[in-house]
């Protein structure tokens, strides 16, 4: 099992590296001056020449790239351009707000998401059962920033129940993460729906439920701990389809989190808050799924064991 | 039974399907489609409620809603189509050239692959629309660029998979050069997967198009898109509901035509369910 972690660990590593290499590459591609770009037209050559500097542009590609790298392995991410704060702190500012939205989106999509798609697969082709894929049908297929947006209309405008948008209390996070959860709780419903179904169609359960033991230890035991390993997977690539939705429901109820920021810096050119914004999200996203394949581990007890 | 009987069995992939044909010829007849000129103004009829003059109602600007969807949906299904031609021949390059080659060509895709599945979804598409700036020309090779992977990885598997088949052995023994072993056995073998993954990646295109739009960072006004639409009646949501939700439930039912549509393709054509139903 030890082994199996380390491996994994290590296999990260140059993905992270490709990772900060194709951001830096895709900045180096711009059609022009990236300084001029930033500063506009009518920069002072004074200020084109200290930013030059200060982004190293003078220096070859590769050289910037190791630099860069170098420096994030200690945890220094630059200067923001527009605010000139350390990316760090802007980052550190930002990302809690982000955590609070997409972990409770994640724990709706769980949560709702797998009670919906067990008691459809425990009752196939019943009234629920169609409601929920027809749901799920139409969560895929909604825009989360026009679902937001609706939601918006309806609860805070028309019921006046919860706020239109911000951040401070509990009533300014249900819209934003019920209008970020809406997608996942769909696909992690049709997920389970078929894993689950898959499941009890196996030998095991047949054998199971032929010695007379209990449906609901059968279901409990047998089908959702085999069920939730695919789960477990679709939750772990879920969790990127937040961090992408994040900017969008963040931009919709003005949440002051990493999406917006991100947003802001792209309308800003402020390239080096950019590259250390989806840095950030990249390396969230390589380690939650990292987590992800470990936890195989615990629950399959095959995993590991070769490796 | 043969696949196209499987679908027309299928009342969900009928209704996505009859939904794409309305979304093309909206597409396609635009001009003859549209009540009004989308893109004129009228300042003194700027927010008018649906019905009357306008079925849909009119935006901030006086403009007709009806017409601007219709003519939206030019720029979804064109985003949508060109992106995914983007994303099928990039992915089928690579992967063939990944399945093939072995070795280390095949090392480097699929290192560049995984880095590239590493920026979690909207981000890399986010990135690449930071770098080239806005514009629905470089929104749709975003969007492809976003829909590689998925078709290299698709592709290398089945490459992989036929290259260990009897057939392809043969014909290679028999000294069949690669590109016709490509054309002739081993495209009409994926062709069908890859139909089926085109057409639920159109429905995320759609998606990812009108969210880049929405941010600002897509299409560009005074272009009718749908996800800038959103955007725009963003601003006047409190008086005004019906200018953003409008096209919104536009990019939905768009979405959903190409979901239904998707998921009767790979129901009908999964060689895995032949037989069972």
């Amino acid at each position: 099992m030890l082994t199996f972690v380390v491996r994994r660990l290590l296999l990260a590593v140059p993905v992270l590296l490709g990772v900060v290499f194709v951001v830096m590459l895709t900045i180096d591609l711009l059609p022009g001056d990236a300084v001029t770009l930033m500063l506009g037209e009518h920069a002072t050559p004074d200020a084109v020449a200290r930013l030059r500097d200060h982004l190293g542009l003078d220096k070859p590609f590769l050289v910037r790239y190791l630099d860069y790298v170098g420096r994030v392995a200690r945890g220094d991410l630059g200067r923001s351009i527009q605010q000139n704060r350390p990316v760090g702190t802007e980052l550190a500012d930002a990302w809690p707000a982000t955590l609070q939205l997409t972990v409770a989106a994640l724990l709706i999509a769980t949560g709702v998401g797998i009670a919906a798609g067990v008691a459809s697969a425990v009752w196939p082709n019943s009234l629920f059962d169609a409601l929920a894929r027809l749901g799920s049908l139409f969560g895929l297929s909604m825009p989360i920033f026009w679902t937001g947006l609706v939601l918006i209309v309806v609860f805070a405008l028309w019921l006046n129940w919860l706020p239109v948008g911000g951040a401070g209390s509990l009533s300014h996070l249900v819209l934003p993460a019920v209008t970020l959860a809406l997608p996942s709780v769909a696909m992690v419903a049709r997920m389970t729906r078929s894993a689950v179904l898959e499941v009890l169609r196996e030998d095991y359960v047949r054998t199971a439920r032929a010695k007379g033991v209990a449906e609901r230890w059968v279901l409990g035991r047998h089908a959702l701990r085999n069920a939730f390993i695919p789960i477990l997977t679709l939750l772990g690539l879920q969790s990127g389809q937040l961090m992408g939705g994040a900017v969008l429901t963040e931009t919709v109820f003005a949440w002051p989190g990493l999406g917006r920021l991100m947003v802001k810096a792209i309308f800003a050119r402020d390239y080096v808050l950019l590259q250390g914004a989806v840095l950030l999200f990249a390396l969230a996203f390589v380690v939650i799924n990292l987590l992800v394949d470990l936890s195989y581990g615990l629950l399959d007890p095959r995993v590991g064991r070769q490796g | 039974m043969d696949a196209w009987g499987r679908f027309r069995r299928n009342r969900l992939a009928l209704l996505g399907l009859a939904l794409v044909a309305v979304l093309a010829t909206s597409a396609v007849l635009a001009p003859w489609l549209s009540p009004h000129d989308p893109a004129r103004q009228s300042l003194i009829e700027k927010r008018a409620k649906p019905g009357g003059k306008y079925v849909l109602g009119a935006d901030e600007f006086g403009r007709d809603i009806l017409s601007r969807v219709i003519y939206g949906s030019r720029v979804a299904l064109l985003v949508g189509l060109l992106s995914a031609a983007i994303a099928v021949a990039g992915g089928l390059v690579l992967g063939t050239l990944a399945g093939f080659a072995g070795g280390w060509l095949d090392a480097v895709v699929m290192r560049a692959i995984e880095i590239l599945l590493a920026f979690p979804y909207l981000l890399l598409a986010l990135a690449i629309v930071a770098v080239l700036g806005p514009g629905a020309l470089n929104t749709t090779i975003a969007v492809g660029i976003w829909g590689v992977p998925a078709v290299t990885r698709i592709v290398r598997g089945a490459v992989l998979t036929l290259r260990e088949t009897e057939y392809v052995g043969a014909a290679r023994a028999l000294g069949a050069p690669a590109v016709a072993l490509l054309r002739r056995h081993i495209l009409p073998n994926i062709v069908p997967g890859l139909i089926v993954y085109a057409t639920l990646f159109m429905a995320n295109a759609i998606l990812l198009e009108a969210a880049l739009s929405f941010l600002g960072l897509g299409v560009q006004p005074p272009t009718a898109s749908w996800g800038l639409m959103v955007s725009t009646g963003r601003d006047v949501l409190l008086v005004a509901p019906h200018v953003a939700t409008v096209p919104g439930l536009a990019i939905m039912v768009a979405v959903l035509a190409f979901n239904l549509v998707g998921d009767g393709l790979r129901d009908a054509l999964d060689p895995r369910l032949r037989g069972s139903g």
